[in-house]
């Protein structure tokens, strides 16, 4: 193996994954279709789609733990089919469900967990204490796994996934289960690893989180990619600058939408809301008025990812 | 999380970190079983040594109830060179490998099963440059262990009953390790097909017979042809067989046989529990 191919060699910009028709098919059923993308390194790369997108497989196979069933696949270079270890000795990785081992005090799982990188103990001891500090578990570094709660667990796995400085996160849905304040202190930290150079690729069902953290990302559904840009472009290209959100009560929603022709760009109608697409929501809220038409409820709000992905797969992200 | 520890300023790459391009097995094999293994020793530690003891006492207890108590009725037998020895001297070995048996099992069925299926264990130590080689490797030398500690307490419980006579008998710790990694390798190869606790049922149902029938308690002869070969194919036979032979120094060309069939089954096991490990968690 030449240097040139070593994960070590990537700078900043160069293209450290490449997807080329990635495809993962169980059984019958393609969960991942055929897509195409790239991430840079010191890039941060967003995942969005509904549940069972296909989402965490595409995770998984560029973390090296699935098998693509067709289509080409490089991970700094290197093929993770034929260069697993070496690849994932590059990575820091928090799966969707966390799997910290239950049998390990908190501070051993950060120790062990990098003894399986092959890092020597003299460097994890300092280390495991600094990322008890970061994730605030420190009082925490003796205790059972099992008696962690369910934020203060997800906390640890994050602080895990930094065991061996990875060159890239993976990170499905990394904030699932914290509270507001770890979120926003994961953010930033997230954000100083990048700062640092560290490429990011993020799953996430959180529109503030993709619009905080993605420099870019990929709107999947059903296995493909509906579409891909960095947020803002992704709001301008699929969305219009404001909505006007109405609630009519819920049995009404659907009827009133019928009577909203013409106003604005697009109207949308929800369950428990009609949405409706406007350069200037306060100027379509009149309209609305000017029909006779009385809202229990109306906001105006900029476009948001969440609207990109309504439209774009015509259901909500979360679930 | 605190936001003033561990700011993007001083971020420096580790140590090291191993770099395998271009060796053979780089899929499957990153050259640190130490870590998987030191691991299970962590974690076993203080935890579940006492419940386990069971496996250990269990043919101590045979020993004392057939050898010495069965023994006394039943006298000599005739050994494996055709000399008249005690009854004791006769299952003493073959119990050895029951002990050697029991150790490798436990871990390599129970332990495995619940790591595999519940704890997710396996999952979070592939994702990091662990192969799967490495971590078969590294929990079947935990099994081992257990069956080499057994395997050694029992030896001493032989030397303190007198029942370790010639000088071959040494190499009977050996070749219980041996015995040990046979049934470890395959054991978790085993395991990692079993989906519910019914299933895990089915090994202790193939395990009893095999301590009972596998010429342990007296010879292979007392069986009509057909079982006699039913018997002999199975592993138990040939760990019974070698150690009664170390024991009585009775050293042939059979012995060799009995060793080659661990071998295999270690090589089996290994390549077994390896595919299958690529299978659950790299597929
Ligand atoms: N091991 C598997 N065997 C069979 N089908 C699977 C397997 N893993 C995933 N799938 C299927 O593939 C599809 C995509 O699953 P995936 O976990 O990638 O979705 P996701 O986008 O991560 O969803 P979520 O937002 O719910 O996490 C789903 O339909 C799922 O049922
Ligand atoms: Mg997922």
């Amino acid at each position: 193996m030449s240097q040139a191919h070593r994960p070590d060699s990537a700078g900043r910009g160069d293209i450290v994954v490449s997807a080329r028709n990635l495809t993962k098919k169980f059984g019958d059923f393609t969960a991942v279709d055929a897509i195409s993308f790239q991430v840079r390194a010191g890039e941060s790369f967003g995942l969005l789609g509904p549940n069972g997108a296909g989402k965490s497989t595409t995770m998984r196979m560029i973390g090296g733990v699935s098998r693509r069933t067709s289509g080409e696949l490089a991970i700094m270079g290197l093929d993770p089919d034929r260069h697993g270890p070496e690849i994932r000795a590059h990575l820091g990785v928090v799966p969707q469900q966390d799997n910290l081992d239950q049998e390990l005090r908190v501070r051993d799982n950060l120790i062990v967990y990098g003894r399986y990188f092959g890092l020597p103990h003299s460097y994890l001891r300092p280390k495991a204490d600094e990322l008890l500090e970061f994730a605030q578990l420190a009082d925490k570094a003796r205790a059972k796994v099992d008696a962690l709660s369910g934020g203060m667990k997800r906390r640890l796995t994050i602080a895990r996934s930094l065991v061996n400085d990875p060159r890239m996160l993976l990170l499905d849905e990394p904030t699932t289960g914290l509270d507001p304040q770890a979120r926003h202190i994961l953010w930033d930290r997230l954000f100083r690893l990048k700062e640092s150079g560290v490429t990011l690729i993020l799953t996430t069902h959180y529109m503030d989180e993709a619009e905080q953290l993605c420099d870019r990302l990929i709107v999947v559904d059903k296995g493909r990619i509906m579409a891909e840009g960095s947020p803002a472009a992704l709001i301008r290209e699929h969305s219009t600058r404001e909505v006007l959100e109405l609630r009519f009560g819920s049995e009404r929603n659907a009827a009133v939408a019928a009577e909203l022709g013409g106003i604005g760009e697009r109207q949308e109608a929800l369950p428990d809301r009609v949405l409706i697409y406007a350069d200037d929501g306060e100027a379509a809220l009149e309209q609305v008025s000017g029909r006779g038409l009385r809202p229990l409820t109306s906001l105006v709000r900029r476009s948001s990812l969440e609207d990109v992905f309504l439209r774009l797969t015509g259901r909500s992200l979360i679930d | 999380m605190s936001r003033q520890t561990l700011g993007g300023t001083s971020r420096k790459q580790p140590a090291q970190l191993p770099v395998l391009s271009g060796r053979p097995l780089a899929s499957l094999y990153a050259g640190n079983v130490r870590a998987v293994f030191a691991r299970g020793l962590k974690a076993t530690w203080g935890s579940n040594w006492a419940i386990t003891a069971s496996g250990f006492v269990e043919p101590v207890l045979y020993l004392v109830a057939m050898g010495v108590g069965l023994g006394s009725l039943i006298g000599t037998v005739e050994g494996p060179g055709g000399e008249r020895i005690g009854y004791a001297n006769y299952i003493a070995p073959a119990l050895l490998a029951v002990s050697a048996m029991n150790g490798a099992v436990y871990d390599s069925t129970w332990n495995v099963f619940f790591k595999l299926n519940y704890a997710k264990l396996y999952e979070g130590m592939l994702n990091t440059s662990l192969g799967p080689l490495d971590v078969a490797l590294g929990e079947i030398l935990l099994a081992l262990l257990r069956g080499a500690l057994y395997a050694t307490g029992f030896t001493a419980v032989m030397g303190v009953m007198g029942l370790v006579t010639a000088p071959w008998a040494l190499l009977m710790v050996p070749a219980a390790v041996l015995v040990a990694f046979g049934f470890a390798s395959f054991g978790m190869g085993v395991t990692s097909f079993m989906k519910t606790f019914q299933q895990m049922d089915w090994i202790s149902f193939v395990m009893l017979p095999m301590f009972l029938f596998s010429a342990t308690f007296y010879p292979l002869s007392v069986y009509p042809e057909p079982v006699q070969w039913m018997v002999q194919a199975l592993p138990l036979w040939h760990g019974v067989e070698l150690l009664r032979q170390l024991s009585a120094g009775a050293v042939t060309a059979a012995t060799g046989l009995h060793i080659l069939y661990y071998l295999v089954m270690i090589l089996l096991g290994l390549v077994l529990t390896t595919a299958r490990l690529r299978r659950l968690f790299l597929s």
